[in-house]
Formats: C-alpha cells, sequence, structure tokens
C-alpha cells in the first residue's frame, strides 16, 4: 500500500480540522471520544506502516511525480523500517496523551486535541520525509503546534513565557537551518536526500558543503536540546500541561537527534568526513549529559527535574549517534523506546500530582502524597526503571551505549548520567510519596523556580486520581518493562539499524524502490552478562544518590562552578540567543577542524 | 553568479539575531526574529535569480526553452513567508499576554523562570 505514508500524515490533520469543525457542537465527552478515536486510528495506521516496512520500505512520491533515470522533480516520503517504527511511537504517544488529557483540560474544547493532533501530523511527516525542504517545513508545523501547545494555559504568567522562549529560540535555529538547506541547494541544485547524496559524493571538505551541514544540524540540535541550545527545553517542559510534556519529551527531542543523524546517512557521509561529524557530536554528547545530570540534580520543580533529565538523555541518544555504527545507532533507538515510555510516565504522574495538590515543588510536596499508595508506587517504579533496571528497555538501551562506545570513560559516564537522573527522581519519589528522609527547607531562593505555586490544569476535585489518568500511566510503564525484555526489540532492532546506516540503501530505496545489494551485516542487539551487571550497578548507584539525597539536612547553597551554571538558566531570552549563536559557531569550528 | 546578495543575507540574520540578544521591549524581539527569517527569503531569490532572466511563466511570448529564473526556490520563498507569518502571529500572541500576566514587556524583568 504505497499511499500509507502519506495518510499516517494527512489523517491527523484531517481529525485536527474535523475536530475544530465539530467541537462547537459536539458535547465533551464526544469531542475527547472522537480525538481519541482519530489518534487509535493513527495508531492502526502506523503499525500496518511498520508491518509493511518489514518486507520493504514503503515510498510514495506526491502526485505521483515518479523518478526518471536522470531526472527528479517528484518530493518522496520514505518509510523505512527506523522511520516507521518511529512514528509507531508517536502515534502511541499522542493516544497516551489525548486518554490522559480526558480528565485533566476543563476549560478547553477541540482545541488541545486538535493542536496535538496537528503537533502529531508535523512529527510524522518530520519522520518520514526524503526531502530537505519538507523537513523544514514539518519541522515548523510541529513547532508552530508545539509553542501553542506550551503556551495552552493562558491564565498562567510562567506559560506564557516558557512559550515565548522556546517560540523565540526555536525559530531562530529553524532560519539558521533553512539558511544552510538555501547555501546546500544553491550549490547542488537538488532538495531530495538521496538526490543530494549523489551530487555531493564526488566531493570532499568543500566549505560551503561544510557550513551549510553545521547550520543544519543547529537547526535540528536546538529541537534535541543539545548544550548550549537547551535552554528553551527546562522552560518550555515546566510550563507546558503534563500530556503535552510526553510527547515533547518522549518524541520531539529526540527527532532532533533523529533529523541529523538520518541527514549524515542519507546525504552527508561523502561530502563530510567521518572523524568530523563523530568529533562534534560527541563532544556536543557529552556537555550535554553533563549540564543536563547537574542540573536536574540542582532542581526542587518535579517538571523542571524531569526537564533536565530529558536534556541529559538527549546527550545519550547524541553518544549513540557519535559511533556513526549501526551497533549506536540500534542503543540509542532503544533507549529511545525506554526513556519515551519511562519520562512519559512520570510527567503524567507530575501531572496527576500538579491536579491533586497544586503544587509541583519536591521541598513543599514533603509527605503530602501518602494517600496515593499507588501512584507512589508506579512513581518508584519509574523512577527506578530510568535508572536503567536489568531487564527494562532503558536498561538494555543504556547497555548497549555503554558497549557501542568502546570506551571506560563513556561507559562510566552514562553509567553516572542514568544513576544520577534516576536517583534524583527516585529521591523526589521517596519524599513526596512516602515521607522518607528529613523534611526539607521551603525557603525560596530568588534564583531558582521551585514550583510552589503552579496553577492546576484542571479543577478535578483531590481525591482519587482518575482511571484514564492510571490506565495511561500503567500502559507506558508496561511498555518499559516488556519492550526491554530479551528477544522483544532485538534482531529486528539490529537490522533496521543497520539499514539506516547504510547511505547507499537508501538512495536506492528512495529513488529505485528495489532493496540494497549487499545489505550490510547486522549489529548484535541484545542482553549480555555485562550489560546486566551495569544495569544493576547503576541501579544501585541511583539508589545510592536518592538516599545521599534524603540523608542530607538541607540543601546548602551549590557553590563555585555549579551556582555558575545555575545563574546561566536565566529565563532571559537574549542570553539563549546569544548561546544559540555560540553555539552555532562552536559546531561549525568542530566540524571544520581537520 | 555574485557574492554580494549572499553577504546581505548573511549580514540581515546577524542584525536579526543581535537584534533579539539586545532587546529591550519584546514587541522589538519578536520584529527582529521576522527580520532574521527575511534575510532567508533574499538568500533564497538570490539563488534563484538568473539576469535577463523573466518569471518561470511559459507561453506564446515566453517559449519554454527561454532563460527564466528558479521557481523551487521562489515556492520555496512562498512556503517561508506563510511560516513567518505563522510564527510571527503567534509570537506576537504570546507577547501580549506575557504583557498581561506578567504586567512588563521588559525581558530583564521577567523573572518566573530561572535555574
Amino acid at each position: 500500500m504505497g499511499a500509507l505514508p502519506a495518510l499516517v500524515v494527512v489523517w491527523p490533520i484531517a481529525g485536527a480540522c474535523a475536530l475544530l469543525v465539530l467541537g462547537r457542537i459536539l458535547p465533551r465527552p464526544a469531542v475527547d471520544g472522537l480525538a481519541l478515536l482519530i489518534a487509535a486510528v493513527l495508531v492502526f495506521l502506523t503499525v500496518r506502516l511498520l508491518v509493511d516496512a518489514n518486507r520493504g520500505p514503503v515510498v510514495t512520491w506526491a502526485g505521483n511525480w515518479q523518478p526518471m533515470p536522470h531526472r527528479t522533480v517528484g518530493i518522496v516520503l520514505v518509510a523505512d523500517r527506523f522511520a516507521a517504527a518511529l512514528v509507531v511511537l508517536i502515534a502511541g504517544l499522542t493516544a497516551v496523551a489525548l486518554l490522559f488529557g480526558w480528565h485533566y483540560f476543563d476549560n478547553l474544547r477541540a482545541h488541545y486535541p486538535a493542536l496535538v493532533l496537528l503537533f502529531a501530523a508535523g512529527m510524522c511527516g518530520f519522520a518520514l520525509t526524503g526531502d530537505l525542504f519538507d523537513m523544514f517545513v514539518f519541522f515548523e508545523l510541529m513547532s508552530v503546534a508545539a509553542y501553542a501547545l506550551t503556551g495552552l494555559e493562558i491564565e498562567d504568567p510562567e506559560s506564557v513565557q516558557g512559550g515565548l522562549n522556546f517560540g523565540v529560540i526555536n525559530s531562530l535555529g529553524a532560519y539558521l537551518c533553512l539558511f544552510g538547506i538555501g547555501l546546500l541547494y544553491a550549490h547542488t541544485g537538488q532538495l531530495g536526500l538521496a538526490q543530494l547524496a549523489g551530487v555531493l559524493a564526488g566531493q570532499q571538505r568543500e566549505t560551503v558543503v561544510v557550513v551549510a551541514f553545521a547550520l543544519i544540524s543547529t537547526g535540528w540540535l536546538v529541537k534535541a536540546a543539545v548544550t548550549p541550545f537547551h535552554f528553551w527545553l527546562a522552560d518550555a517542559h515546566a510550563v507546558a500541561p503534563a500530556p503535552v510534556c510526553v510527547l515533547f519529551s518522549g518524541v520531539m527531542a529526540p527527532l532532533g537527534v533523529y533529523g541529523v543523524a538520518r541527514l549524515y546517512w542519507a546525504t552527508f557521509t561523502v561530502a563530510i568526513p567521518s572523524v568530523a561529524v563523530h568529533r562534534m557530536s560527541l563532544v556536543l554528547a557529552v556537555l550535554t549529559m553533563v549540564v543536563g545530570t547537574v542540573m536536574c540534580m540542582l532542581q526542587r520543580h518535579l517538571k523542571r527535574m524531569l526537564a533536565y533529565s530529558t536534556i541529559a538523555h538527549s546527550g545519550m541518544f547524541l553518544l549513540g549517534v557519535s559511533t556513526l555504527s549501526p551497533a549506536g545507532i540500534a542503543a540509542s533507538a532503544i533507549y529511545l523506546c525506554g526513556h519515551a515510555a519511562v519520562k512519559g510516565a512520570l510527567f503524567l504522574m507530575a501531572g496527576a500530582l500538579l491536579a491533586h495538590y497544586e503544587s509541583l515543588d519536591e521541598h513543599r510536596l514533603y509527605g503530602r502524597a501518602r494517600r496515593h499508595r499507588l501512584l507512589g508506587v508506579l512513581f518508584v517504579t519509574a523512577a527506578v526503571l530510568l535508572a536503567g533496571f536489568p531487564w527494562s528497555a532503558t536498561g538494555l538501551g543504556k547497555a548497549l551505549l555503554e558497549e557501542s562506545g568502546h570506551s571506560v570513560v563513556l561507559g562510566v559516564l552514562v553509567i553516572a548520567v542514568s544513576a544520577g537522573t534516576g536517583g534524583v527522581v527516585l529521591r523526589a519519589g521517596l519524599r513526596i510519596f512516602w515521607g522518607l528522609g528529613r523534611r526539607p527547607a521551603t525557603a525560596d531562593d530568588a534564583e531558582e523556580t521551585t514550583g510552589a505555586r503552579e496553577e492546576s490544569d484542571t479543577d478535578t476535585p483531590p481525591g482519587r486520581t482518575p482511571a484514564t489518568m492510571l490506565t495511561a500511566v500503567l500502559m507506558l510503564l508496561l511498555a518499559a518493562v516488556t519492550l526491554g525484555l530479551p528477544g522483544v526489540l532485538g534482531a529486528g532492532t539490529g537490522s533496521a539499524a543497520g539499514a539506516f546506516c547504510d547511505p547507499a540503501g537508501y538512495t536506492a530505496r528512495a529513488l529505485h524502490t528495489v532493496p540494497a545489494a549487499l545489505p550490510p551485516a547486522p549489529p548484535e542487539v541484545g542482553w549480555t552478562g555485562i550489560g546486566l551487571g551495569l544495569a544493576a550497578l547503576s541501579t544501585t548507584a541511583a539508589v545510592l544518590v536518592a538516599v545521599l539525597g534524603l540523608a542530607r539536612v538541607s540543601r546548602a547553597t551549590p557553590a563555585g562552578p555549579v551556582r555558575m551554571l545555575h545563574r546561566l538558566h536565566s529565563g532571559h531570552l537574549g542570553d539563549y540567543s546569544a548561546w544559540l549563536v555560540t553555539g552555532c559557531a562552536l559546531l561549525t569550528g568542530l566540524l571544520w577542524l581537520p | 553568479m555574485t557574492l554580494f546578495p549572499y553577504l546581505v543575507a548573511g549580514w540581515i540574520l546577524l542584525a536579526g539575531i543581535y537584534g533579539v540578544v539586545r532587546s529591550r521591549h519584546l514587541v522589538h524581539t519578536v520584529v527582529c526574529v521576522s527580520i532574521a527569517q527575511s534575510s532567508t527569503y533574499v538568500l533564497l531569490l538570490a539563488i534563484g535569480y538568473q539576469r535577463h532572466a523573466t518569471a518561470p511563466i511559459f507561453g506564446p511570448a515566453n517559449p519554454p526553452d527561454s532563460p527564466v529564473v528558479d521557481p523551487v526556490v521562489q515556492a520555496m520563498t512562498l512556503t517561508d513567508i506563510v511560516v513567518s507569518a505563522t510564527v510571527t502571529a503567534l509570537l506576537l500572541a504570546l507577547v501580549i499576554l506575557v504583557a498581561k500576566r506578567h504586567g512588563t514587556v521588559v525581558p530583564d524583568r521577567l523573572h518566573a523562570l530561572r535555574g
């Protein structure tokens, strides 16, 4: 079925339009039900696409402008297995976000589900398209929907400021990216990824090509929230409604890393030396992991804490890409599945807490949520999974990342990131739901966002958590556990990653719709004894971090470099833009060095 | 091909970003974002421009093999303008809300999100 990739993009857009029209007439439950139905159909379509893509890539030429031997004018959607799997993830999380939103928003009619569906359409298009300019257009489609979703609660001062920061920084990133696309088009006269690869095949280290790649990568990495482009993410995640955060954190940020990886393997493997791309991605990945983890450990605002852990994990995805090998890509992909599920569940539980207690401050919530035992158990479970518990998807991805890096230092760093981010979330869970440890001080520091006076997205009465919310959380956690069991994601991910890292294969699939001549040998993907040991080690370390955090009487004001780092996150648009330019220059320099 | 329009485009981009960095008013910030975007129009049109070429519409006065400017970049510019209008409208709407909720539009006085 060749029309399926196009349908995956068109269906949610049509659904959003229908919702906006019918939203004025239909009662609230009917609007929510219809939105959920549209999302369910989208999940069905994407799963069908994945099944088809497993047999062979599904390629759609818009308007049936099929390629001719020496000339192509059409625009293509290429659903290889990797892209199709990503689209399934997008659709699944969209359905979960809508399910959770069922009882969550009270005063929003059809706008919320319509925006979520538009957002999903943009992300699906970005994942599937084989055309550079279309990537930009879908990037902007998802961005605009995302800005609106961030500022959804227009009554809340933090929410609108977060939306504005997000909008300005991402727009600037997108324009740098478009500038790069323009330069590339001026140089080659092509926009299709496969066609570009054909023109660039004979050229090495042309200055304009390096600059163009750097500018486009900047655009995608702003979305991925890689340091020093990450500032907007914490602001946006802290203020966006919880179900929206599931999509932001679970797929939108990782899509940026996917964009860079796709672009490199489909187009630039010859034109840019692999050592330069390796250096660029490795430096940024390590920087991101360190900054994300340190900032995560300093937070008491629950959603900001989760946001910084997403930044750290974004660095882990980039670390997998930096190996420039199918093994690294497979590791990142599996880690992404685990991250999306666990982080999604945590954001939803933070949303449930906000609905019950109108606060997201770890210190003020101390011991207050003792009544919600089930939620507490789930929260602590999710924190342990986040740390990379053995036989979970996060654990498997983390173990594979450590093995694919072939470096003890990087392995230790990955364990430290997992243990740090997981441990802090575990500490917060034990404090909030079980009242463990000493009571933390609740004094406010002008230099930080505490989340003490958050406005709830809903007026659900405090009491039982609605069944739809719990179902959404349970589904995500179940996915995180089952996906990590031996044999579930193993061989398929390996061969999909092998095909992803095969430039000749991509050109063959996109332009000639025949399988590549020699599919490269897929990497081994699965649990090993060492992997299990490392997973157990990082879980233990996370528990240790949590216990140490609980034992400390009150947090001394961070001193020295940590305080400096804290102050860099100023919430000021001008600072963020300056960092954007600095980062772009850094990125270009790293690519340019011989 | 001359280098001049490319330099102009690069200059406008940097001027726009500089404006965002130094901005003291959020409406000014949003306008500077649009300025940064307008650099891409200059760039795209410069790429497609050819001396002595006409619009890419073929007819009796303009037979199919006569020189025309590149229609692809023109289509891209149009798309870009649509994107720009959407983004600018949305950002301005957010600025209005910031003014309502914070009572200020000076970036230095917005303190809701830190650390």
